[in-house]
């Protein structure tokens, strides 16, 4: 239960109970929006969005800036360690 | 799937894997005196046998398996509540299915269940709440688990019910929070615990504030962290950076997610609804204080201990089974006396059997040959 899963918001079912459907790998489902909605973001906007999903209801909107910043980060990882290999094999 | 599929990449998490090598390398750690960290989470416990990250780490680096699943440390005197109230005739009475095989003193909801008991396995807090109106003749009773991170989803569904005027439905709150017991476990005489992998779901919802103190008042790191490999690598390496740099911080891999204040609508909610207990038992680690949270009065209506009177009585765990031990890291889970023997996954002893989050189950599943 604690496990959540991201989904993508494809349908406001009703905005006034803040009700969306959310296409969580391959499924729909309704799910709650009350936890991401705000008056900078209202329900009407939320289409598009991509959710983290836990029993039910959509806990927070995935931030796409920082999930990149992330990936970065293990990307230049990954890079500095193969520069320093290259460098290793030159010297050889 | 997005957001999944780049953080299990091969190539970048041999890459994290080189860097913890020679961080570890560097602290001067060994197998005889490894850095020990504790994943407070039962979620990250389970991405940690399900992708095989122990495997992957210098076996200078132990990985102790905290308390956090929240099925595991439910004591069994809550669980024969839950069955008193499950086999009234005029209950249907609704659960997450991870709870139905925690053992109480002479059964579980499972066998309760098959004795007759009119209990189904739901999604939702939302799925009962819709039983409920199905059936206006019933009483729906959803059985409430769970850290902050299902908390704001039972107290909008109560929230939900009082604005619809829905009065045969009610929730037995087991709800407990992580603080206060984090706090018990950095208090524990034998912790032999050096940094902290954080929550991700439970700090979604709570924020990263509420745990400077332990790197404040304890000097020990936490990295809240993600749930995919990559997520766990990167924050064991966040970690061992701290250590290096003499440095004791909350830090967050988990950006993408979790915000420094956490989540104010789903804390509106969850404080509009719930207010802390005086103490809260769990199983295996006993009485911890404020560790629990409670109906308000002004939902008292929604609250199932109140409606049907729940003696709540409290009911000392198996001498055999050694949770508490395991829970604080002192133990392995093969270190238990009944650990794969008298207690297994089918039929089991100490909660950490129970649920796939638990340690033992976890440790029985994958990890069966390794720890023999």
């Amino acid at each position: 239960m604690c496990l959540g899963i991201p989904g993508q918001i494809v349908l406001i079912d009703d905005a006034e109970k803040k009700l969306a459907t959310v296409a969580v790998a391959g499924i729909r489902r309704q799910v709650n929006l009350a936890c991401i909605v705000d008056n900078e973001h209202p329900v009407e906007r939320c289409v598009g969005d991509w959710v983290l999903v836990h029993v039910g209801f959509a806990m927070a909107r995935i931030d796409a800036a920082e999930a990149a910043e992330t990936l970065r980060i293990l990307a230049e990882l990954g890079e500095a360690q193969d520069e320093i290999a290259a460098m290793g094999e030159r010297s050889a | 799937m997005k957001y999944v599929d780049e953080f299990r990449d091969p190539d970048a998490a041999r890459a994290l894997v080189r860097e913890i090598g020679t961080l570890t390398d560097r602290l001067g750690a060994t197998k005889a005196q490894p850095v020990r960290l504790m994943e407070v989470c039962g979620g990250h416990t389970h991405s940690i046998f399900r992708y095989g990250i122990e495997g992957l780490l210098p076996k200078a680096i132990e990985l102790v398996h905290g308390p956090g699943c929240p099925v595991c440390v439910l004591p069994m005197g809550r669980i024969d509540d839950a069955i008193a109230i499950a086999e009234r005739p005029e209950v249907i009475f609704t659960t997450f299915g991870d709870a139905l095989r925690v053992p109480g003193s002479t059964k579980s909801l499972m066998q309760a269940k098959a004795d007759g008991a009119d209990i189904r396995i739901v999604y939702s807090p939302m799925d009962a709440l819709e039983l409920a109106r199905a059936n206006p003749d019933r009483d729906v009773v959803f059985f409430g688990l769970g850290f902050e991170t299902t908390m704001p989803s039972t107290a909008l569904t109560v929230l939900q019910a009082e604005r619809e005027g829905v009065d045969n439905f009610s929730v037995f709150c087991n709800h407990i929070t992580i603080v206060p017991t984090l706090r018990a476990i950095l208090d524990t005489p034998d912790l032999t615990i050096d940094g902290f992998i954080g929550p991700g779901h439970v700090s979604m919802v709570i924020g990263t504030a509420p745990y400077e103190f332990i790197a404040r008042q304890y000097r020990k790191p936490m990295v809240v962290s993600g749930f995919e490999p990559l997520d766990i690598l990167q924050s064991i390496w966040m970690v061992l950076r701290q250590f290096a740099e003499g440095r004791a911080e909350i830090e967050n891999q988990y950006a993408r997610v979790v915000a420094q204040g956490g989540n104010p609508a789903a804390l509106d909610a969850v404080s509009r609804v719930y207010e802390l207990r005086a103490f809260f038992e769990w199983r295996g680690l006993g009485s911890i204080d404020h560790s629990g949270v409670r109906f308000r009065d002004a939902y008292a209506r929604f609250d199932a201990e109140r409606r049907f009177a729940v003696r709540g009585v409290s009911i000392a765990d198996p001498q055999s089974c050694q949770c508490g031990e395991v829970l604080k890291g002192v133990l392995k889970p093969w270190q238990c006396k009944v650990f794969g023997t008298a207690c297994t996954p089918e039929t089991p002893v100490g909660a950490l059997m129970v649920s796939s989050e638990g340690a033992c189950a976890a440790y029985y599943r994958y990890a069966g040959a390794r720890a023999a």
